[in-house]
């Protein structure tokens, strides 16, 4: 690429370069004049400061571009401030950085060089084209979460940008829905305290295993992880009643035992499945996939009358309480649909799996046992974990089963959410939202990072 | 040929085979079982309820019984026989507050049952009393319950009594099971076999039911209309003449003065009760739908019902279902074709990138991917509503008046966006897996070989990219049509899928026999798009998230 560039060559300016950047800018200068009921002028003006703005930056080539795209920019936020205050200053920017990028991008000859030195002029325009919808897309994908995060800071109680908010004041901010969010519960710091010592413990009592590696350093993560733990335990002691803190904690009783459950049978069948002779090998498949396939609507209906009758029982006859009783009934009902994406991922883990590393352990003395936990389970384990993140994340984000199932006592984090979105609609439920994707954010860095190792320990790619 | 130990080597092949197979059993028979028991079994049960129909015969058994006799072509009220039958069905119904549901159920059919049924049952006792007040005051011993337990009791076998347990066990979610604490008199039992019958029905539901003594309490009403129904008959009056059991004295005044008792017929009665038990067309309804299993549920999720000449199309302002299959589907091809167009490009770029632009590029996808269907729904509600992000920026740039914002959510549009942005990642993903399997060489061999840039996709790169978008759209479809929660949320009334009315249907209307035909088209649907799915792409290539 480095080596490319160099050899790139400026194009003419002013049949060239002036023009295209101003288009861009008359298109600027459109929305900017419309929004003062002038798009005419606006677009004449656009025009001109595209062109000027061009020429200015061809006098000086010797700068880079992105100094000059920022320099841009912060001159446009500059005069923006002047004539329409913070909006302005925002607009300004964006607007700003958008031709100077541009407008460098062009000038600098820069467009080519993602493609052939023998492209047309046409076929340069279409790569640049299609780069550009391909961003749209991404835009389209990622955009929708911004606002979300951006209104859960709302110093009011509405799902809209007040004033305040477009002219950045500080009232217009604020963290009640996040105090909202978090409002009821016990003891985190305690929590914290017990946890943190309790992993501690743990990773020393790990430590005197006869053939474990000495190290320091998993003491202390062992102890960030129980502290972590401890939390979040301590915050949900005790809890009863609050708006998001008993949604919050219920999830987070259903999700681990369901995943718990459908991760421990899922993996066990998938090295079932995936031995050489299996009878009705694709039927067993499709029953087990087929929770993945079924509507939820429909799953959650059959289960719902599955389960009513299973609870009553429960109840009369083992004399089980009300609420434990509706607690198995989802962590059930919620393991089930976990199974198909644990058989995908660990079948799909078990499709690289060297089977004589197996019989070489046999061979070696070791009994069926011993070479799952420690031959086996280490290879597909990264397969394992990210079957299971999908089976957490399948029951932590689940509504429609729950709905059926469960009863008020079992409301889960989404069904609050559900519920809210539906009826009383109340910016909290943003604050749940950026929170949920705060932690998708951080699952998903686990999940690529365990990708990675996962492929680095095959040998299917250097990184 | 021998094995190791001795025996014929193909001998010892098959049963090392036939372990492997028990072992891979053995390892997959847990989920298997779990998946069965708590999925299969209560989806198929629940599909089940589609066709069943037992409750017309459960509640009223004797009614359907004699409703067998009637033509129902031939537009008449049926006779006295199916009224009488019907006050003891309906009186048990109502005693147990039984005959509300059976309303419901029939008023899904016609109109007006459920409040036919509802008033009938309340003023049920007053038809009683025209037997009552007279047979007590020919025979005052007759007020008491002890009388009554005296007179019914003695020496038998509890037939009649087993019989009629089992009828009430059929209408009851609860069976009674337990001591009645009575023993009925095969004597009496023959000789006065309403009153038994009506007799054993109460001391069944008081016992049992209600908890009381029935030797001490006063029978209701049913039961001195049986009386009085026996007394009608001269073989009764005969027997009584020659009964010399417990309280035969009481019997035997009621017997000297015949006269005194009603001669009130039950077709009469009902018609006073309320006119619409003698217009055939309730008999019809009620006749069509008494048969155990009905296809009565799945002609209505398709907009037909059982008329008096087979199966037809309900009134135009009635059909509602084939059009919200029609609007599914059309919605779900639409959200797919979307999904094509977005995730196409996408998909090329992440597969024609180095590795690791595409892996920063796909954590893009991957995010919205991850995170929470309610988080991106509550998203697009942000976005989409009249006060909402989008048309905030659309009349801040003055592109749309302030009065006549865009109506982008609760319609078709919003569904369409929103579910299109939440499906989006299972296209791209599919179509990626396959694009990462096409070498590029191919498409510069066909440039090479003065193909036009154009050419070089469509006749060359295109094709090898069809079973990625054969793959994602049958995902997308399949996820697409048995959406519930985006739809609910963003679609309004014009914006909804069968789902909704299928959620609709299980918890409000509680029509869970139409829920569950609705349930099993929806589904049938599915399941042929998944085979389709499975033809095409193989049930083990699906991946998930790189």
């Amino acid at each position: 690429m480095s080596a490319l560039s160099t050899t790139l060559t400026r194009p003419a300016l002013l049949t060239f370069t002036m023009p295209i950047v101003a288009v861009l800018g008359a298109c600027f200068g459109f929305v900017t004049g419309n929004i003062f009921g002038q798009p005419w002028i606006g677009f004449l003006v656009g025009a001109v400061i595209g062109a000027a703005l061009t020429f200015v930056l061809a006098q000086v080539p010797q700068i880079s571009r992105w100094k000059a795209t920022w320099g841009t920019s912060a001159a446009f936020g500059a005069a923006g401030l002047v004539f329409g205050g913070a909006g302005g200053l925002v607009g300004g920017t964006v607007v700003g950085l958008c031709l100077g990028w541009f407008a460098a991008w062009i000038g600098s000859g820069q467009y080519r060089a993602g493609v052939p030195i023998y492209y047309t002029a046409g076929q340069t325009l279409w790569h640049n084209a299609f780069l550009f919808i391909a961003g749209l897309v991404f835009f389209f994908l990622v955009a929708p979460l911004v606002p979300v995060m951006w209104l859960s800071f709302n110093a009011d109680d509405f799902f809209t940008f007040t004033p305040e908010m477009l002219a950045f004041k500080a009232e217009g901010y604020s963290l009640k829905h996040y105090r909202n969010f978090f409002s009821g519960g016990g003891e985190p710091v305690k929590g914290l305290l017990f946890g943190s010592v309790i992993g501690a413990a743990l990773g020393a009592a790990l430590q005197l295993l006869p053939d474990a590696e000495r190290s320091f350093g998993k003491i202390i993560v062992l102890a960030i992880i129980g502290a972590l733990i401890g939390v979040v335990v301590g915050k949900m002691w005790g809890l009863a009643g609050a708006e998001w803190m008993t949604p919050l904690k219920n999830s987070l009783i259903i999700a681990p035992f369901a995943t718990l459950i459908s991760v421990s049978l899922g993996t066990l069948a998938a090295i079932g499945l995936s031995q050489s002779h299996v009878p009705f090998r694709q039927w067993i498949m499709a029953i087990m996939i087929s929770p993945m396939i079924v509507p939820l609507i429909i799953s959650a209906t059959g289960m719902f009358f599955f389960y009513a009758p299973l609870g009553n029982w429960l109840e009369a006859n083992l004399g089980l309480s009300q609420s434990f009783v509706g607690y198995v009934k989802v962590i059930l009902a919620h393991a089930v649909l976990g199974v198909p994406f644990v058989i995908i991922t660990v079948t799909a883990t078990l499709v690289g799996f060297d089977n004589s590393l197996t019989r070489a352990a046999a061979n070696m003395g070791a009994n069926p046992v011993t070479t799952f936990f420690r031959v086996q389970m280490p290879l597909i384990l990264p397969g394992v974990i990210s079957g299971g993140l999908f089976a957490f994340i399948t029951s932590f984000d689940e509504v429609v089963v729950v709905l059926f199932v469960g009863s008020a006592q079992q409301q889960t984090l989404p069904w609050q959410m559900f519920t809210g979105l539906r009826e009383q609609i109340s910016p909290t439920i943003l604050a749940a939202a950026t929170i949920l994707v705060t932690i998708s954010i951080l699952l998903l860095t686990t999940v690529e990072l365990l990708r990675r190792r996962s492929e680095r320990l095959r040998g299917l790619s250097p990184g | 040929m021998l094995a190791a130990d001795g025996t014929p080597l193909k001998t010892s092949l098959a049963r090392a085979l036939r372990r492997q197979k028990i072992r891979a059993l053995a390892l997959i028979a847990p989920l298997l079982l779990f998946v069965v028991i708590t999925f299969i079994i209560p989806i198929a049960t629940m599909l089940f309820r589609s066709v069943e129909n037992q409750i017309v015969s459960n509640t009223m058994p004797e009614a359907t019984l004699a409703l067998q006799n009637w033509d129902e072509s031939s537009d008449q009220t049926p006779e006295e026989p199916l009224f009488q039958a019907l006050y003891f069905d309906l009186f048990k119904a109502a005693e147990a507050k039984e005959h509300t549901k059976l309303g419901t159920r029939l008023n899904y059919e016609q109109t007006g049952t459920s409040s036919l049924f509802r008033t009938t049952g309340r003023k049920l006792d007053d038809v009683g009393e025209e037997w009552q007040d007279p047979i007590e005051d020919i025979a005052p011993a007759l007020k008491d319950g002890e009388t009554w337990f005296a007179l019914m009791s003695g020496r038998g076998d509890n037939t009649l009594l087993e019989a009629r347990r089992s009828l009430w066990n059929d209408m009851v979610p609860d069976a009674f099971n337990g001591d009645v604490g009575l023993t009925l008199s095969d004597e009496v039992a023959g000789m006065l076999p309403l009153t038994a019958a009506a007799y054993s029905d109460w001391a069944i539901f008081e016992a049992l039911e209600e908890g009381r003594d029935i030797a001490k309490r006063d029978p209701w009403e049913a039961v001195y209309v049986g009386l009085g129904l026996d007394l009608r008959n001269a073989d009764t009056v005969a027997a009584i003449d020659s009964y010399s059991g417990p309280h035969a004295q009481d019997l035997k005044l009621l017997t000297a003065q015949l006269d005194q008792l009603p001669d009130l017929m039950f077709r009469d009665a009902f018609a006073d009760l309320d006119e619409d038990w003698l217009d055939p067309e309730v008999w019809q309804t009620i006749k069509i739908y008494s048969p155990d299993y009905t296809s009565g549920y799945f002609l209505n999720a398709v907009d037909m019902e059982i008329g008096s000449d087979g199966a037809q199309m309900r009134p135009d302002n009635q059909q509602i279902y084939i059009k919200l299959f029609v609007r599914t589907l059309w919605m779900s091809l639409v959200i797919t074709a979307s999904c094509i167009v977005l995730g196409y490009p996408v998909a090329w770029l992440l597969a024609n990138l180095p590795l690791r632009s595409a892996n920063v590029l796909m954590i893009l996808v991957l995010l919205p991917f991850w995170t929470s269907l309610l988080v991106r729904t509550s998203a697009w509600k942000v976005l989409l509503q009249q006060q909402g992000v989008i048309n905030e920026i659309l009349v801040w740039l003055g592109f749309v008046d302030d009065a006549n914002r865009l109506i982008l959510m609760n319609n078709a549009t919003g569904t369409v966006i929103a579910m299109t942005h939440i499906l989006l990642p299972f296209m791209i993903l599919p179509l990626y897996s396959v694009m990462k399997t096409i070498p590029p060489t191919y498409l510069r061999a066909a440039k090479s070989l003065g193909a036009t840039n154009w050419t070089a996709f469509w006749r060359v790169y295109f094709p090898q990219s069809v079973p990625g978008i054969g793959a994602g759209s049958i995902l997308v479809f399949i996820l697409a049509i048995g959406y519930y929660i985006t739809p609910e949320i963003v679609g309004g009334t014009s914006g909804v899928f069968i789902s909704n009315r299928i959620a609709y249907h299980i918890s409000s209307s509680l029509n869970w026999g139409l829920a569950a035909a609705l349930g099993s088209i929806l589904l049938a649907v599915v399941l042929l798009l998944y085979w389709l799915y499975d033809r095409i792409v193989g049930i083990d290539n699906v991946k998930l998230g790189g």
